[in-house]
């Protein structure tokens, strides 16, 4: 890691016990299942294993010859990104916003943080209670606006109720750890530039947001992580990756594979792609996002 | 030996344990009421005797279900008892040693088991070739045609009198159209209705080698002039307002309970839900057919799932399983649960019963599904038995979806649906062909 | 903030109800379906936005189960509510715990492998439960832990997130304060307790609370893993009440459970915030 610290302690066998218990639950229940899980990547099996065959590569090849599978790489950078900044940017202004006020600050933080815990299952079904065309509470509100929702049929609005369902999971968990971190910048350093004479906007860009750049950070990662990874549910409860294909993002191409259709090699060799896209991701963002970030 | 120790012997022998129960695992993907049901006859079989016990555990949907079984079974631990949906089929039956076909649990277990006391359109769908029965039918519905009785009498239609022919249909939607229905006709489930079904409703193949049953070489053929013009058709519908695409698998419907939309091909176990939740006089008919097709309408093809048995037990645990599947043939339990669920009866014998206790005059149209699948199948026509059907029906789907969008024609969707079909297929014969 | 300026403050409590109506909106639709009957919502499309008058009675058939009007029947939650507590509590602490003695043992120690162990825990991120369930799956029965809390609970305890929080938070911990623990003689241990826990009482605190609600929301692992009906977590209970096939459900009466489920993670909501409120009052760094 590019970040160093300047002060440490010089034991030798202590920092060996501080990451046992992680190093040890990582590699039985983590590396162990997904070494066996990706090996399946070079197999083609049926479903219970009786019948299973070497076929090195073949699963990668037929997935690049796939011309719907090379379109959802388009879909899943779309989606990402627009999850990624719309659920960031959303947050921070919402966690800015309750720093700032004293009165029913808790009330607003148990309100904003609370739809984190509606159980998946749930929140995908209340999307469709809400969406569902013409008879839903929003797709009616829509309809007297004069703007015709039928995500069925048309995929860019497909493409905006997954993104609105994605993107209103994580403002809850962004919200939190904004808040977390904005509480924890000491009163006196904004109360310092306050007298230096700088305003409230101006404090905001040159002191709040440096110190909590190691939050933001966090949050980039955890957010593309999220987008790319997490969002399975949300595709197969709202939209089944239609119309056609036009939300069929990576990941549900994956989970369909392997847990409806069967194809546990097709599935492991996608997953296989996505860990390889993500850790490129995530290996950019520590190489040249994290200079910037202020410790 | 004296007495006393006579005595002590007779206690002890007394005292010792019963032969410990043999238990039996079932996994299930019934929820809510359904779950009820599976629970009710678990309990009741359990009651009836003391060497079995039937443990249900509900396990997800069907897709979870299987998931957990497939990683079960690879660790060693499958169940007894897998409840798997339709089109599993043919992956259970490729999987090399995984399961125990029914018909040997049974005459192994020394039980009485005829294939022929079943109704022959449910069980020859998993019916192997030579007639081995391979799983048993446990929750089986079919296609049928819903209708708004009250919506047909404010259009001037006569409730009683549901259109039997596409074209009829047709005539029907335009006049609630014209009356503001704004959805006058919807489907769901679209491949299964208007493809699977439609295919042998009107005795004519789905799929080459039998559909399937023959080999899995098999090929796909649902893009045969007669399927072209029945989606066409439907896109004419669609076009002009008549037929709404309202989603994916079972999405439709809650329209149709809800009142929006005013007819719908959909499941005949949708009939419990909407008698129950509907505000209005609801109707059941045949799937519509086209008169100028010869031998339409033969019979329509199941959904829902069936019972199958994992293999790896010891043989008193299979006795177990065979002597529950016999309390679950029995006329009475079938009829109980083809009364209190909406899924057919899969044996004659319990349909029989059902009709001589008037359940049919006392709900009108309970009995149209059955009437769809009791007649003899042809070959073309008792069921489709493809691998990874899961992901053509979601390519039918797709394909689908830009003809009702208005983005492809009929043909070339068939045609897509059909060549990408096809190599799902060529995978799946590659996968289990050693 | 800093200056008394009632507009802000006016533009502020705007702008935060706006998103509570935006992010609430769903949680509100949940709360008035389960006031309604099962009729009521499946019969008017769209469905009605005011509380009904069936609360007492779904909230009742949800809490202690019993008969519906539909006739079916429903087992009560308590039950479940017990298993998804501990399973929350146990991963929510576990996590917390091993994450941030790793993320101690990472930032303030040098030594051999220290890149590759964060990374190797790091790639726990990169590969999603639901494509190594089968292979963990087997581990696990592998181990003897089928059906126990441990199995439930253990194979979820690694936690990338909390390590790479804790991370973030310990890099910006000034490196005097280390320097003046050591002054005073104190080993790493002395200063993880006395300086380093007291400082991250705001990261713990969010973290507790998206920990206990991941461990709540539990549905994939327990589903596979379980086949004691007896330790099934709530969301299956949620789930299980979602009729398969084509029966109808009570939609009401699954509503009110869901509202009942997540009472438990709105009461973790609000007690965390003590936590935060107290950071800002006392820390002076």
């Amino acid at each position: 890691m590019a970040i160093e610290k300047r002060v440490r302690f010089g034991n030798r066998w202590l920092p060996w016990l501080l990451v046992a218990p992680q190093m040890v639950v990582v590699t039985i229940f983590f590396f162990w299942p997904a070494g066996s899980a990706l090996y399946q990547s070079v197999l083609l099996e049926d479903a219970f294993g009786g019948s299973s065959q070497f076929v090195g590569l073949d699963n990668f090849n037929r997935l690049f010859s796939d011309g719907s599978y090379l379109a959802s790489f388009r879909t899943t950078a779309v989606f990402s990104l627009l999850v990624a900044s719309c659920g960031i940017c959303i947050a921070l202004l919402l966690a800015v916003m309750a720093n700032r006020v004293i009165r029913g600050a808790t009330l607003y933080t148990t309100l904003l943080v609370w739809p984190y815990a509606v159980a998946p299952a749930i929140a995908g079904v209340l999307w469709l209670f809400m969406f569902a065309p013409s008879v839903g509470i929003v797709s009616h509100a829509l309809r007297s606006l004069g703007i015709e929702w039928n995500h069925l049929l048309n995929g860019n609005q497909a493409m905006a109720l997954i993104i609105m369902a994605a993107v209103w999971k994580q403002i809850s968990y962004n919200f939190l750890f904004f808040l977390a971190g904005l509480q924890s910048i000491p009163k006196s350093l904004i109360e310092a530039a306050a007298i230096d004479g700088a305003r409230p906007w101006h404090r905001f860009w040159t002191i709040v947001f440096p110190l909590l750049s190691p939050t933001t950070f966090f949050l980039l990662v955890i957010n593309i992580v999220y987008a790319f990874f997490d969002t399975f549910a949300i595709v197969d409860a709202a939209t089944q990756g239609g119309p056609g294909k036009d939300t069929a993002i990576l990941v549900y191409k994956a989970y369909y594979d392997g847990f409806k259709a069967m194809d546990l090699g097709g599935s492991a060799a996608q997953s296989v792609i996505l860990m390889a896209i993500v850790i490129a991701l995530t290996v950019v963002q520590f190489r040249y996002v994290e200079r910037r970030v202020q410790y | 030996m004296n007495f006393k120790a006579l005595i002590a012997a007779a206690v002890l022998a007394a005292a010792a344990p019963a032969q410990a129960q043999v238990e039996i695992q079932w996994w299930h993907a019934m929820g809510g009421a359904l779950g009820e049901w599976v629970n009710g006859l678990a309990k009741d079989f359990n009651d009836q005797q003391k060497d079995y016990k039937v443990v249900p555990v509900f396990k997800g949907n069907y897709d979870e279900a299987m998931t957990a079984a497939v990683a079960a079974y690879r660790a060693g631990n499958a169940p007894h008892i897998l409840q798997v949906f339709e089109v599993g089929t043919a992956t259970m039956m490729a999987s090399k040693g995984a399961i125990v076909p029914v018909a040997k649990v049974m005459s192994d277990a020394g039980l009485k088991f005829d294939p022929k006391t079943y109704v022959p359109a449910v069980s020859g769908y998993y019916t192997a070739p030579n007639g081995q029965m391979l799983s048993l039918p446990f929750n089986s519905s079919t296609t049928v045609f819903h209708y708004n009785k009250d919506a047909f009498k404010a259009a001037g239609m006569d409730p009683e009198k549901p259109p039997t022919t596409w074209p009829e249909v047709a005539l029907a939607a335009a006049k609630l159209k014209a009356t503001g229905h704004k959805c006058p006709l919807t489907t769901s489930w679209v491949s299964w209705t208007q493809l699977e079904s439609f295919s042998a409703w009107h005795n004519v193949e789905f799929a080459t080698k039998r559909n399937g049953f023959n080999g899995l070489d098999a090929r796909l053929v649902f893009n045969t002039p007669l399927h072209v013009r029945h989606i066409e058709n439907l896109a004419n519908l669609s076009r002009q307002g008549l037929f709404v695409y309202k989603g994916r698998a079972g999405a439709a419907d809650a329209t149709f309970v809800s009142g929006e939309c005013a007819m719908y091909t959909g499941s005949s176990a949708a009939y419990g839900n909407i008698k129950r939740n509907a505000k209005f006089a609801s109707g059941i008919s045949a799937l519509p057919y086209y008169p100028d097709v010869p031998g339409a309408p033969q019979n329509t093809v199941i959904g829902g799932a069936s019972l199958w048995v994992m293999s790896g037990k010891t043989p008193g645990e299979y006795k177990g399983v065979g002597a529950f599947f016999d309390y679950l043939s029995r006329a009475d339990v079938q009829a109980k649960s083809h009364q209190m669920t909406g899924y057919l009866p899969i044996t004659l014998a319990a349909f029989e019963m059902t009709e001589k206790s008037g359940f049919y005059t006392k709900n009108p149209g309970a009995d149209v599904a059955v009437n769809q699948m009791i007649r003899k199948t042809t070959d073309k026509s008792r069921g489709i038995r493809l691998g990874n059907f899961v992901q053509i029906r979601a390519i039918i789907d797709e394909e689908l979806e830009g003809v009702w969008a208005g983005k492809q024609g009929v043909k070339e969707a068939l045609d897509t649906a059909v060549r990408r079909g096809n190599e799902q297929l060529e995978r799946f014969e590659k996968a289990n062909r050693s | 903030m800093v200056e008394r300026r009632p507009v802000m403050t006016l533009v502020a409590h705007l702008v935060l109800i706006i998103g509570v109506l935006l992010v609430s909106f769903p949680l509100y639709v949940t709360l008035v379906a389960s006031t309604q009957t099962s009729e009521q919502i499946v019969q008017q499309a769209p469905m009605s936005l005011l509380p009904g008058s069936n609360l007492i009675d779904t909230y009742r058939a949800a809490l202690f189960g019993g008969q519906t009007a539909s006739g079916s029947r429903i087992s009560p939650v308590a039950p479940m509510l017990k298993v998804s507590f501990i399973c929350a509590m146990v991963i929510a602490l576990g996590k917390i715990s091993i994450s941030m003695l790793s993320a101690f043992a990472f930032v303030y120690f040098r030594f051999p492998g220290r890149t590759l162990c964060f990374w190797m825990v790091f790639i726990t991120l990169m590969l999603p439960v639901e494509v190594r369930i089968g292979p963990t799956y087997q581990v696990v029965a592998g181990l003897g832990l089928l059906n126990t809390y441990a199995g439930l609970t253990v194979p979820l305890i690694a936690s990338a997130t909390a390590t790479f929080l804790f991370r973030q938070f310990f890099l910006t911990v000034p490196d005097e304060l280390t320097e003046a623990s050591r002054i005073d003689g104190a080993g790493p241990i002395r200063f993880f307790i006395d300086v380093l826990l007291p400082l991250s009482a705001t990261s713990i605190a969010a973290l507790f609370v998206i920990q206990f609600i991941y461990g709540w929301n539990q549905y994939l692992w327990p589903l596979l893993f379980t086949t004691d009906e007896s330790k099934y977590p709530i969301v299956m209970g949620i789930r299980r009440m979602l009729g398969g096939g084509d029966a109808g459900n009570e939609w009401n009466v699954v509503m009110a459970t869901a509202i009942l489920a997540m009472l438990p993670p709105a009461l973790v909501v609000l007690l965390m915030q003590k936590w935060f409120v107290k950071g800002l009052v006392d820390a002076e760094k």
